[in-house]
């Protein structure tokens, strides 16, 4: 069986502003700060699940700030 | 010549050791002929002054080393990095490009752009930033400055000094180049050495010698050490036990001592000072010099900075330096660069190493080194972005 490549939640903290809605999707990989800013799990996904969510807190992002990114072989 | 820079083992000199024959590597993939060199002698750090220092000195060496990039990567545009406001710099370098084009050299011509002087206008993505026309703060890129860097072009960042090797290199061959140092830092390094000491200014130090040599050609400390930073703004706190017989190879210091060597900074503190004061000093112009893009940046040093102002003051509980070390725990790798990071990093070395003024500045006495001279006051902020 082919395995899917990892993926990653990533933050752009320019274009964050700290809304929050993304932490509220998915707490499981995504926390917040004193000010309200996310603190994102840097650990690949693990499970279809998370994805889902974790994609639905990309698109659901005002400042299109938050991003999945493919996780490098052997990293 | 990556070859030979591969052979002599070169890393850059602006604080992050990063091999140079990498860096070039990376550039030499992508390039197009129309690739970028960009000299950065910014030098935005205010203990350092190495870079301007060597640049109004050997000005030939740096655009040397700079042409000899240009020429390997296949740039076509040159460009020298520079700080706004040091007119002595500015002359020699204006003299020496002059004297460049009246030899007939045959290189691409280097152009002067200037930046406003802020602590992290120097950092690359600022500079990449700053070159292709924009302000001097850094930005958020997946991809590579050596694939993508200015105007979109190919582009090489790289320090003054690395430069400067990078000449001395091409002249002498790696063999040469591999004298002095060590295994894993080969060649010379400059030092700006400041502070309590009797004859301040930049040295050129063997990496494979120790610290206690640096300061004895420094002429020695005016006064007993109270203890010394390393490395800059974005470096380490050391005990005064240890300046003796600290090695300064850089890898042996990150993994023995956790200590980051930086850009070569030493500025020695004496033993009337404090360096929680010193620190907090210096957090506070950190916190300014914040490009204000980040949230975890402007508020996470915004906030340890008007705690750490308490704790200077002795106007503050045990509890918080408990906050100020959740939050440096909290801001850690969440900015696009990485100045809250170094920012941190000063003052978590800071409260270890200066645990005993700390009880007393938590616990309503004064700190007799509250007072102390002799260390050198952070700059006031710098004014813009261009």
């Amino acid at each position: 069986m082919i395995e899917r490549p990892k993926r990653r939640l990533r933050v752009n903290p320019i274009l964050c502003e700290g809304y929050g809605y993304c932490a509220e999707i998915v707490p499981e990989l995504i926390g917040l700060d004193d000010w309200g800013f996310p603190i994102v799990d840097p650990r690949p996904i693990d499970g279809a699940v998370l994805e889902d969510l974790a994609e639905r807190a990309v698109a659901t992002c005002p400042r299109l700030a938050l991003l999945l990114e493919q996780v490098p072989p052997g990293s | 010549l990556v070859d030979a820079l591969t052979k002599s083992g070169l890393r850059g000199r602006g604080g992050a050791w990063f091999p140079t024959w990498r860096k070039w590597a990376g550039v030499a993939q992508h390039t197009d002929g129309h690739a970028v060199v960009v000299i950065n002698a910014s030098e935005g750090e205010p203990l350092s002054s190495k870079d301007r220092t060597l640049l109004s000195m050997r000005p030939h060496l740096v655009f040397d080393g700079a042409a000899l990039a240009a020429e390997t990567l296949g740039a076509d545009d040159v460009v020298l990095y520079l700080s706004r406001g040091n007119k002595e710099t500015e002359t020699v370098v204006r003299q020496a490009l002059k004297e460049r084009i009246d030899a007939g050299v045959r290189e691409p011509p280097v152009r002067v752009v200037h930046t406003s002087h802020r602590y992290i206008a120097g950092e690359s993505s600022a500079v990449i930033n700053r070159v292709s026309g924009g302000p001097s703060k850094p930005k958020f890129s997946l991809q590579r400055s050596s694939q993508k860097g200015v105007n979109d072009h190919p582009t090489l960042v790289q320090n003054t000094e690395t430069l400067a090797h990078v000449g001395m290199i091409a002249r002498y061959g790696s063999d040469w180049f591999r004298r002095l140092g060590t295994d894993s830092a080969p060649g010379t390094m400059l030092m700006t050495v400041c502070g309590n000491v009797r004859t301040p200014g930049v040295y050129e130090v063997d990496p494979g010698a120790q610290l206690g040599g640096v300061l004895a050609a420094a002429g020695g400390t005016t006064t007993p050490a109270g203890g010394a930073l390393i490395g800059g703004y974005f470096g380490t706190w050391l005990p005064a036990s240890w300046l003796p017989g600290l090695p300064l190879d850089v890898d042996t210091l990150r993994k023995t001592y956790k200590v980051a060597l930086g850009c070569g900074v030493l500025a020695v503190l004496p033993y009337n000072g404090c360096g929680v004061v010193e620190a907090a000093r210096i957090f506070s112009y950190l916190a300014a010099e914040s490009a204000g893009q980040c949230g975890p940046c402007v508020n996470g040093l915004a906030a340890i900075s008007e705690t750490m102002d308490r704790i200077a003051v002795s106007d503050a509980v045990p509890t918080d330096v408990d906050r100020v070390q959740r939050w440096i725990a909290m801001v850690r790798d969440r900015g696009a660069c990485h100045h809250p990071d170094g920012a941190v990093e000063l003052l978590s070395s800071a409260l270890t190493v200066f645990g005993d003024h700390l009880r007393l500045h938590v616990s309503g006495q004064r700190c007799f080194g509250a007072e102390g001279t002799g260390f050198p006051p952070p700059p006031p902020p710098g004014r813009g972005w261009r």
